[in-house]
């Protein structure tokens, strides 16, 4: 044979980070928030991740099947979605409506869009906010971590079945209940009870919330993790958890007798699942260096106008969702200021 | 004038440098090929014009072409010899361009004849540039144009600083290292005659950290020249393209659409003064560069002293290819061609020979949609929008790519293909973009009349 030599096109060399590389490192990164998750809320924890996962690996497998086209679950962003969204449900809960939850992620919130890459949405908080305006009760169905039994049955409200009453889970939770847990998340009993949670609790995520939002010392590690390897923007969380920080500790400088602490703030809630795994999800971010700051500074302060003036007691997913609708608006109002531009043209 | 030492520019890549290979090896003579094939076209702007015919003896160093206009240069014969044809011959870009082959004679002492010394000193800049056309020396970093253009400024335009170009950013090249270790003295006659023909000041050679041994030799060359500084930069790519020396050196940058005359800069790369340090004295012409044979798929890398018109094959049998030969690629691997034929001649833009093996090529690389991950836009030393230009491009829209985005500021580094994790080849799609843009004014411009 011949020998043959190839033309390409330059640049000849390439990084080895790939788009599946890094969806890979985001995997690994959410697996020890994923276990630290099972091991605070048990069995149910498990079944969840693992349903919402299933659900939207199969939803994308199949639509790659029936528009023809390669199936694109290979890239492990589909994967992402799925660990995600188990990750921001309550652990106890209905496995049916997590499935649904994983079919809305992936088919309308993502390949309706056209895939990775051409969704205006985060996947995961498109279900999330269609669970909960579909499933307002379920889905705030919150269990207190570290329960006793919770490695010998399930959360009750698990296996509920379609169109079937849920068990009610205030006597299961009264049965497992371990000292000063309660079902209610701190920022619910911050905002409807006006009772105040310690911060320690909150570092190691032993509280009620939903399943693994909750281990914030271990989330903050796992996106240290990514930041090292250069696979997720520093800026995104850092924007938005200083900007939190900063508006909750005026609302608190103001009145402090009503207001929680910024501490408080910044370790309650989805607050660094939501910084760190869900505003950083590069396809729903803006890419110029100064609307990328403007971003995750929107996002912080939306979430604590929410947190504390809006009638939710949780606002990360709502700020999120409205950071990637304006993404692209950021985009286009602060393309970056090229090398050699002519000053009339900066100005106009 | 330490101040300037360590300077840098923001955004930018940090490629592997692969020149370990090279770097200390001395520059060797290659054997002069069979036959040699100088094409008629090989610097930007108009072919030169033939002055021999077939079956004509000519003499190493004599004029074979002369030049076809003020932007173009003439040729010279590579060696003693007889004009076997005038033919089309492959170039590097794909299609044919007429070239003149010589076939040296195997007797011959090779001995360059041709050429009358000259005193530089007693000359006006305007026959310093006319001279230097006549040398045909064009930009040896790769880009090959024509050197006395970039000298004669546009009226009403003053140069300040003349800019030694020795960064070598591109990978794996390391022939203007060499250039610097080995012939200091040559760079310095060569800026110096640089700044007398633009009324220069003062030059300051820029040199990237990675080779302290050139900067330890052009120092002690220019120690006593108080007007040429060279200063040490921190590696990083593209540092040698024009714009971001400038940026770097003087803090200045040139206006989108412009010349860095307009900003008082002049900027030459280290082996084109070589060359004209070294040849204008004594009034002859370019028959020959310094050209990088590496790779993984090279036996015996090196810097090689090649005839211009040395074809790719002889090149690389001389340095001794690996059997698994799966790309051959003309200049560094950021910005160089891979050529489709190894009958393509070495010409005076040529900075290196890069083979690879189909191991680095490493099959087809799948390309992903973009997932906006923004590392483009961090790479991008003119800090375009190369995400957003890469969906235009997809779209075809290519005038708002022009109009919107700054399409022609980008300068074609490579530096968002290389960081783009999803593999989009982003450069190309600007290449392509530019033409069809450039097609379609051309085409207006014709309905027009």
């Amino acid at each position: 044979m011949k020998p043959v030599i190839e033309l390409r096109t330059s640049p000849h060399l390439h990084v080895p980070r790939s788009v599946q590389a890094i969806m890979l490192n985001v995997v690994l990164a959410l697996l020890p928030i994923c276990a630290y998750s099972v091991w605070l809320f048990g069995l149910s924890a498990l079944v969840l991740l693992i349903t919402t996962t299933a659900a939207c690996v199969a939803t994308e497998y199949f639509i790659c099947k029936i528009s023809g086209s390669e199936s694109s679950v290979g890239d492990f962003s589909v994967v992402i979605t799925g660990l995600l969204l188990g990750l921001i449900l309550p652990p106890g809960f209905p496995l049916w409506m997590a499935a649904v939850g994983g079919f809305i992620a992936v088919a309308p919130g993502k390949m309706l869009f056209g895939g990775l890459g051409f969704n205006v949405f985060n996947p995961a908080l498109v279900a999330r906010a269609f669970l909960q305006a579909a499933f307002p009760v379920a889905i705030m169905g919150y269990t207190p971590a570290l329960a006793l039994r919770r490695f010998a049955e399930f959360i009750p409200s698990s296996f509920a079945m379609p169109l079937i009453k849920a068990p009610p889970l205030a006597a299961w939770i009264a049965q497992t209940r371990v000292d000063a847990f309660t079902g209610a998340t701190p920022l619910m009993l911050e905002k409807f009870d006006h009772v105040h949670s310690a911060v320690w609790p909150l570092l190691i995520g032993q509280r009620a919330g939903s399943a693994g939002e909750t281990p914030a010392l271990l989330i903050l590690v796992c996106g240290a993790y990514l930041i090292f390897r250069q696979m997720m923007d520093w800026r995104i969380p850092v924007a938005m958890l200083a900007t939190a920080f900063l508006a909750s500790s005026a609302f608190y400088l103001s009145d402090p007798s009503h207001n929680p602490t910024p501490w408080f703030m910044l370790f309650s809630g989805g607050m660094m699942l939501g910084a760190m795994f869900m505003a950083t999800d590069p396809v729903s971010s803006p890419v110029t260096p100064l609307g990328i700051w403007i971003y995750g500074a929107l996002i912080g302060l939306i979430t604590i106008l929410i947190r504390l003036k809006g009638g939710l007691a949780e606002g990360v997913m709502y700020a999120i969702l409205l950071g990637n609708a304006v993404s692209p608006l950021i985009d286009n109002l602060t393309q970056p200021r090229t090398y050699g531009a002519r000053k009339k043209e900066a100005a106009g | 004038m330490s101040w300037l030492n360590g300077r840098s520019f923001s955004q930018g890549v940090h490629v592997p440098e692969f020149k370990q290979a090279t770097c200390h090896l001395p520059i060797r003579r290659l054997p002069f090929a069979p036959v040699l094939i100088v094409p008629l076209s090989q610097h930007t702007g108009a072919p030169a014009v033939s002055i021999v015919r077939e079956g004509q003896e000519v003499v190493r160093g004599e004029p074979i072409a002369k030049a076809g206009g003020f932007v173009s240069v003439p040729m010279h014969a590579p060696a003693t010899g007889r004009v076997e044809r005038i033919a089309p011959a492959p170039t590097a870009r794909g299609d044919l361009s007429t070239a003149i082959y010589i076939r040296p004679y195997p007797g011959a002492s090779q001995e360059i004849l041709y050429g009358a010394p000259q005193d530089i000193e007693r000359m006006t800049p305007d026959q310093i540039i006319a001279a230097i056309q006549e040398t045909g020396v064009v930009g040896l970093g790769g880009a090959a144009f024509p050197t006395h253009v970039k000298m004669k400024l546009p009226e009403g335009k003053r140069v300040d600083t003349v800019i030694v170009n020795g960064c070598e950013c591109e990978p794996y090249l390391t022939t203007d290292h060499r250039v610097m270790v080995e012939q200091p003295a040559e760079v310095l006659a060569g800026a110096r005659i640089a700044m007398k023909a633009i009324g220069a000041a003062r030059a300051i050679v820029g040199v990237e950290d990675n080779k302290p041994d050139a900067i330890e030799a052009l120092r002690k060359a220019a120690a006593s020249s108080p007007n040429i500084t060279v200063a040490s930069i921190p590696t990083k790519y593209p540092q040698g393209a024009e714009k971001i020396l400038i940026q770097v050196l003087l803090g200045r940058q040139v206006p989108t659409g412009g010349l860095p005359s307009d900003v008082g800069a002049a900027v030459f790369n280290v082996a084109t003064l070589a060359q004209i340090g070294d040849l204008l004295p004594r009034h002859q012409g370019l028959i020959e560069r310094v050209v990088t044979i590496t790779g993984p798929g090279v036996a015996k890398p090196g810097n090689y002293l090649a005839a211009l018109g040395t074809p790719l094959r002889w090149a690389l049998e001389q340095a001794g290819c690996e059997p698994d030969v799966a790309s051959v690629i003309l200049g560094g691997p950021m910005m160089g061609p891979a050529v489709g034929s190894l009958d393509v001649p070495l010409t005076k833009g040529v900075t290196g020979v890069l083979v690879l093996t189909s191991r680095e090529l490493d099959g087809r690389r799948k390309i992903y949609a973009c997932i906006k991950c923004a590392a483009c836009v961090e790479a991008c030393p003119m800090h375009l929008n190369p995400s957003r230009l890469g969906m235009l491009a997809r779209k075809e829209r290519y005038e708002e790519m022009e109009t919107a985005f700054h399409l022609n500021d980008c300068f074609e580094c490579g530096s968002c293909s290389y960081v783009c994790p999803a593999n989009i080849p982003l450069v190309q799609y600007f290449r392509l973009a530019k033409q069809m843009n450039r097609a379609r004014k051309s085409n207006l411009a014709k309905a027009l009349q």
